[in-house]
């Protein structure tokens, strides 16, 4: 394995012995944080009170963390390599803007009104119907979205190893069980700060020698101009991001697909982060978390989408493959834009560090879908509404197979994630399907306290149903129609273009369906709802406890925020 | 309440069940990993790297020494700062969050 396979589409990471040390290292501290957490009754309390007590740094970066997966680091990487600058979109147009509102917003909403998971709030707001569609598409989002970490993870399997993608495939499923069954689980939020601090101490070498070796900034434009594409290093319009031909409607599309109906949709709704800022001692640090993450948030980019482009320009099969427009084949694709930097760039040691980094986001973040989909399969659909009355340790039991069963479709969810050439285009949709009728429902349920019980259940399907119309009749949203994909290209729509509009046609569908429906059914009685919607919550519970420093009010904090987030688009447009 | 006589973090709970949380303070375990990644990067920078010619061996160096220096940093400010837990306070907690 000494030898580089420079110039072929083999894509093989060079590891010594002190690269699997380095890697061995890292899981050793995260089993024993596991073991630590499982020990004793007395240290899950220092656990919790630890979590508790610390300062909102640490929820902050934990509330980022919990979203700097594989599918992050890979699919950004992948897309600047694609496309470059529009790619900070993801950042400074679909993740601060709606880290800021859930922040100021909707997190006294959330902790005051003490709902402590979507299915929750589903139930208690629309009753069984809605909570039962939810489960179940939340359910599925998961074992796909595992299908992605899967996919991602096997293909380091692969780099490292050699081994087919089938077989890398398998051995990284028994690699993630195992990591499920030893507890690696059990102490997530300090995982995920850890996790965070490996992958920073990986990608800020990897960009500083890449910037070096292209020739600073400057270099890299004038390398990307000369590959004929000089534009990518605009962000504004992004047409390249949307694909669609009007600048003006890309901007549009931007601006209320990606930054409103996805990013809200994505940021409000998503209670794995939620519940890392909700595990604050009090409202004011609660508040805060998703503020203080938003600061380290808008730099991430630099270390991720940076690095991509500087592989696009750098790497010879890579330049190849994009300048043949994404069609040379031959196993090269934009997901493995990292991979051939590291291959290419990272000295014995520091790739020990890097591989470290991203097995521990993807083996964490499948992981994290795995075990969401065994704790609603068992308790929300199984215990629920198929088999009520059981010892719990039926359901122990029972969440024990549905654990080996998802990570058996995953394997089979994560060839479909394979054929996509650029992976952020197919969780794009997969956001789309869920995320956007789920935002809509939560949204009007929350502000709108005629709302029905039924209105809830209709408009979630009526929504995602609106949203898989709308990939199936685009280009190839869903993959072309004949290679192995459903998408029949009746409507102009491709790449994630498709992904926004479908998104923004299940947000208004899912709106229009549930206001004709609450117009022919009977709203809830009043007294149900307190503490579920806005108007019939207490003000007290809304506002958050005096501060005595500037720094401490999260509304200011929010505001610098959003200035140097305005600062970044202007600089970078 | 079982205690570990064997873990450190629980040498003082006889008292008034306060003390540092030592060893589960996240800033000591990302402080430890971070130290011990540079140390090992710095060893490599000195003394491994041969045959691996243009692939910026000297970019384990640099990296190494801020690793140290960083984990260095979350060891200090542990030391210094120390989180201090109170299981009485902590239970009472709990109680509340139901």
């Amino acid at each position: 394995m000494t030898v580089l396979a420079s110039g072929s589409a083999l894509l093989r990471l060079d590891a010594s012995w002190i690269d699997y040390l380095l890697v061995a290292i890292y899981f050793l501290f995260v089993l024993g944080i596991g073991l630590m957490a499982r020990r004793s009754v007395s240290s899950s309390l220092d656990f919790f009170l630890s979590g508790r007590s610390l300062p909102a740094w640490v929820t902050g970066l934990a509330f980022i963390s919990a979203n700097l997966g594989a599918v992050e680091i890979m699919g950004m990487s992948a897309n600047g390599a694609a496309i470059g600058m529009p790619t900070f979109h993801y950042y400074w147009i679909g993740a601060i803007p709606a880290m800021l509102f859930l922040a100021v917003v909707m997190m006294p909403f959330y902790y005051g009104s003490k709902v402590r998971s979507v299915p929750e709030f589903m139930h208690r707001r629309f009753g069984p119907a809605a909570h039962l569609v939810n489960a179940i598409s939340f359910a599925v989002a998961q074992v796909l979205i595992a299908g992605v970490n899967l996919y991602l993870l096997a293909t380091i399997v692969n780099a490292l190893l050699g081994w087919p993608i089938w077989v890398s495939t398998i051995i990284a499923a028994v690699i993630v069980l195992f990591y499920i069954t030893l507890g690696g689980l059990s102490a997530a939020i300090y995982n995920e700060v850890l996790q965070f601090f490996v992958i920073v101490a990986a990608l800020t070498p990897l960009t500083v020698i890449g910037l070096s070796k292209v020739g600073g900034w400057s270099g890299l434009q004038d390398k990307m101009t000369q590959a004929g594409s000089g534009s990518q290093m605009a962000s504004w319009p992004g047409t390249a991001l949307t694909e669609f031909s009007s600048s003006v409607w890309s901007v549009i599309g931007i601006v209320l697909g990606l930054g409103f109906v996805l990013s809200f949709g994505y940021w409000t709704t998503n209670f794995v982060e939620v519940q890392r800022a909700m595990a604050s001692k009090d409202m004011n640090a609660a508040r805060r978390a998703p503020v203080i993450g938003s600061f380290p948030k808008m730099f991430i980019p630099f270390i991720i989408i940076v690095p991509g482009m500087i592989s696009a320009v750098l790497v010879p099969e890579l330049a190849k493959y994009k300048a043949s427009g994404g069609k040379s084949g031959g196993g090269v694709t934009y997901d493995n834009a990292l991979l051939y930097l590291m291959r290419d760039l990272l000295p014995n040691g520091l790739l020990g560090i890097a591989i470290a980094g991203l097995l521990a986001a993807f083996m964490a973040g499948m992981a994290a879908n795995i075990s969401a989909f065994n704790t609603v399969m068992s308790y929300d659909i199984w215990q629920a509404y198929v088999q009520k009355d059981k010892p719990d340790a039926f359901y122990t039991r029972f969440g024990r197979w549905a654990t080996v069963a998802a990570t058996i479709i995953a394997i089979g969810t994560s060839f479909f994630a394979g054929q996509y050439s650029n992976m952020m285009d197919y969780l794009q949709v997969l956001f789309g399907f869920f995320n956007a009728p789920l935002f809509a429902t939560f949204i009007l349920g929350m502000f709108w306290k005629k709302m029905s019980a039924a209105a809830g259940w209709t408009g979630l399907v009526s929504g995602t149903v609106a949203a898989v119309i709308v990939a199936v009749l685009s280009k190839d949203a869903l993959g072309v129609a004949g290679q192995g994909g459903v998408s029949v290209g009746v409507i102009n729509l491709s790449g994630q273009g498709a992904a926004f509009v479908a998104a923004g046609a299940a947000f208004i569908v899912d709106v229009i369906v549930s206001v004709l429906v609450t117009g022919m059914s009977r709203p809830k009685p009043e007294s149900e709802l307190r503490g579920l919607v806005y108007s019939l919550t207490p003000k007290e519970d809304l506002m958050g406890e005096r501060v005595s420093h500037w720094w401490e009010s999260p509304t200011r904090l929010a505001g610098i925020s959003l200035v140097l987030v305005i600062i970044l688009n202007v600089i970078f447009h | 309440m079982t205690q570990e006589p064997t873990s450190p973090a629980h040498e003082t709970t006889d008292g008034p069940r306060r003390h540092a949380a030592g060893l589960f303070d996240i800033r000591n375990i990302i402080g430890a990993l971070l130290a011990l990644y540079g140390l090992i990067l710095l060893l490599v920078a000195i003394f491994g790297g041969a045959g691996q010619a243009d692939r910026n061996v000297g970019a384990n160096l640099w990296t190494g020494i801020a690793l140290l220096v960083a984990g260095g940093f979350f060891l200090l400010w542990a030391r210094l700062r120390p989180i201090v837990v109170d299981e009485v306070e902590l239970s009472r907690q709990m109680r509340d969050d139901g």
